[in-house]
């Protein structure tokens, strides 16, 4: 390790810079408000924009730290959502308050998430990448169904739900829908603003940067390096995966959760396998396994086909996010392209050990 | 009655899940990847003769011989373009890549052919068969299916036993550096797995197609998955063990449809996938590999 010339640890350092950029660019935008300087559009990108940041954090933690491929991202946002607006608009009446209720919506969305990722988790992870990939894939697509299928209502003689139709339900006509199917849930209070979205969002990085330098991280990175050596020197394997792909599904229900309260409506098909690669492109550009690098490439990311919105980027947007995701693997794995790139670079890492 | 048509049915959406199949199970078992792409190269070979036969006006079995060029073509391309570079890395890095093939052929199939599904005309020129005084029909799309999809799973096992071709692809397979040793061409042998594949992709779209005839961008998707259930499930590796999981996969998809929801048949099958892999992660099929340090 790289001795530092100061005497705060390297790590340390590391995350440091990462608080003080985030502060600076909370301080900005906070600036460009009072100031007037920041454009509709761009005020109702804030939130999202968070959520986006907090969700390639998050998803970092398993593709980068841990090794392995979630593709089920969306599906834990969406267990979040649901459960954080089924809470609020159910408690709307016995909470008035929003700054009690959200953070329990918040609490409550995240939990859920992190639950349904323990149960998946249990059977998959003791399988490796392709598998893994698939099934939480398979998975993200069996939440989206089901999500879409519910009804649930509410009347005097209590809860109602279905999985065919309203009909189905036997509801008192009188009865108040909560989830509607396909039409997904209306009505949610709207809780969520930039300043608690950044403030999840600062939340999700401490977290991160602590669970990365912490023993377990590094219990994960050598499970990430070689399996076989962290298993021959006692490290429960499916333990410590559990554990980060439990916390990769807590962070995203939360942002599941600020995300719905950011809309008045949620359908589930907003959840879909294009919300799952998207957070995978952000950690993808930010550099695997980089945290600030996860939440540039989100604010990136969004920020630019929005401003390009008219232009040929926006039309083709997917197309660039998939040809992004094969050149930055191109370019980072392969050792030709590599060479060719940063020769020098390579030249020096010669004498290390494979 | 109805429950005979049914699993007439589920065996030929089976029969089609499993020529998808061998296209993911080969390319698994030489190249030690899973290709993410595969159900995609489907959708563009059913653009291919939906162009040639519907707007070209070409006879339909003219048609699919064209869009299986093109698929091998495509195949072949993404293999030298994205994954041969890319022998050497990690497979968080492969499948990453993978995942970027798929996104931008449907995505580049979006731009091209824009998003409104088109309506697709049947390959198939097969009249129906009636059993039991027409109480049970069976579409020739649906006979068509079973038929190819025997064809293709015969010609295959007997193409990698006999030939000399097919008998290094087994060796590849097994042990690759070895394989090199004895002579033979690597990277040739995993091109023509690819080629072999995509060309399988594209019956697979003229027989998917022809029964499901809406055609978008997104049509290759699901289909593609569900492909990859079924050889997980005949075990992966192993060409019959793909007609066996493709055969059980579509008929647990129709009966699931029919008898318990017609929303929750997806959800169905990737529970199939996911109490297959905590009970038996080999499949039925497949062999044990035990890893070596």
């Amino acid at each position: 390790m790289k001795k530092s010339s100061k005497s705060i640890k390297p790590n340390t350092k590391k995350s440091l810079i990462t608080y003080i950029m985030l502060v600076v660019a909370f301080v900005i935008v906070q600036i460009m408000l009072a100031a007037g300087e920041m454009s509709y559009m761009m005020q109702d990108l804030l939130v999202p924009l968070c959520v986006y940041a907090i969700l390639a954090v998050s998803l970092n933690l398993t593709v980068g730290i841990l090794g392995e491929l979630s593709l089920g991202q969306a599906g834990f946002m969406c267990i979040g959502a649901y459960s954080g607006s089924l809470f609020s608009n159910l408690m709307e009446t016995a909470i008035p308050e929003a700054m009690i209720r959200f953070p329990i919506a918040l609490l409550l969305g995240g939990i859920c998430a992190a639950i349904f990722g323990i149960l998946i988790g249990i059977p998959v992870l003791r399988l490796r990448g392709d598998y893994l990939a698939i099934v939480t894939l398979a998975f993200g697509e069996i939440i989206k169904n089901i999500c879409a299928s519910i009804y649930l209502g509410r009347d005097a003689n209590g809860f109602h739900i279905s999985l065919k139709s309203v009909t189905d339900m036997n509801m008192a006509a009188d009865g108040e829908m909560l989830i509607n199917g396909a039409l997904g849930i209306n009505g949610t209070p709207k809780d969520s603003n930039f300043i608690i979205a950044f403030i999840i969002l600062f939340i999700t990085v401490v977290v991160s940067y602590n669970f990365v330098y912490s023993r377990t991280g590094r219990a994960v990175m050598s499970i990430r390096d070689n399996r076989i050596a962290a298993e021959s020197v006692g490290i429960n394997i499916t333990k410590y995966k559990l554990i980060t792909f439990a916390l990769t599904a807590f962070l995203a229900g939360v942002a599941g959760v600020i995300y719905s309260h950011n809309f008045s409506t949620l359908q589930a098909s907003k959840f879909d396998y294009n919300m799952s690669i998207l957070v995978l492109v952000f950690v993808v550009l930010g550099g695997i396994g980089s945290i600030p690098g996860s939440i540039i490439a989100a604010i990136a990311l969004t920020l630019i086909p929005e401003l390009l919105r008219d232009t040929i980027v926006g039309d083709y947007r997917m197309l660039f996010y998939a040809i992004i995701l094969i050149s930055m693997m191109l370019f980072s794995s392969n050792k030709t392209f590599k060479d060719k790139l940063f020769g020098l670079v390579s030249k020096k890492k010669k004498g290390e050990v494979k | 009655m109805g429950f005979l048509s049914n699993l007439i049915n589920g065996i030929s959406l089976g029969s089609i899940y499993a020529v998808i199949a061998l296209g993911y199970t080969m390319v698994y078992g030489i190249a030690k990847m899973l290709n993410f792409a595969h159900g995609d190269v489907i959708m563009i070979g059913g653009y291919a003769i939906y162009i040639a036969a519907s707007k070209a006006g070409l006879h339909p079995l003219l048609a699919v011989i064209i869009a299986m060029g093109a698929c091998t073509i495509l195949g072949i391309t993404i293999e030298k373009i994205a994954y041969k570079p890319l022998r050497q890395a990690t497979s968080l890095a492969v499948l990453i890549t993978a995942i970027g093939v798929s996104y931008f052929l449907q995505n580049i199939a979006l731009v091209i052919f824009g998003a409104n599904p088109v309506n697709f005309t049947s390959v198939v020129n097969i009249p129906s068969i009636k059993l039991f005084d027409g109480q049970v029909v069976i579409s020739g799309e649906t006979s068509a299916a079973i038929v190819i999809s025997l064809l293709i799973v015969i010609a295959l096992s007997l193409f990698i036993k006999r030939t000399k071709s097919g008998k290094a692809m087994l060796a590849v397979s097994e042990d690759k550096g070895a394989a090199q040793l004895m002579g033979i061409n690597v990277n040739k042998t995993i091109s023509l797995t690819f080629a072999i594949g995509s060309a399988l992709a594209a019956v697979a779209g003229a027989l998917y197609c022809s029964a499901y005839p809406i055609l978008s961008n997104t049509t290759g998707a699901m289909p593609g998955i569900k492909a990859f259930t079924a050889a997980v499930f005949g075990g992966i590796g192993s060409i019959p063990g793909a007609m066996i999981g493709g055969i059980l996969i579509g008929v647990i998809e129709i009966l699931g449809r029919a008898y318990i929801s017609s929303q929750l048949a997806d959800a169905i099958v990737f529970g199939v996938l996911i109490i297959i892999l905590m009970v038996k992660p080999t499949g039925i099929l497949g062999k044990k590999i035990n890893e070596k340090v």
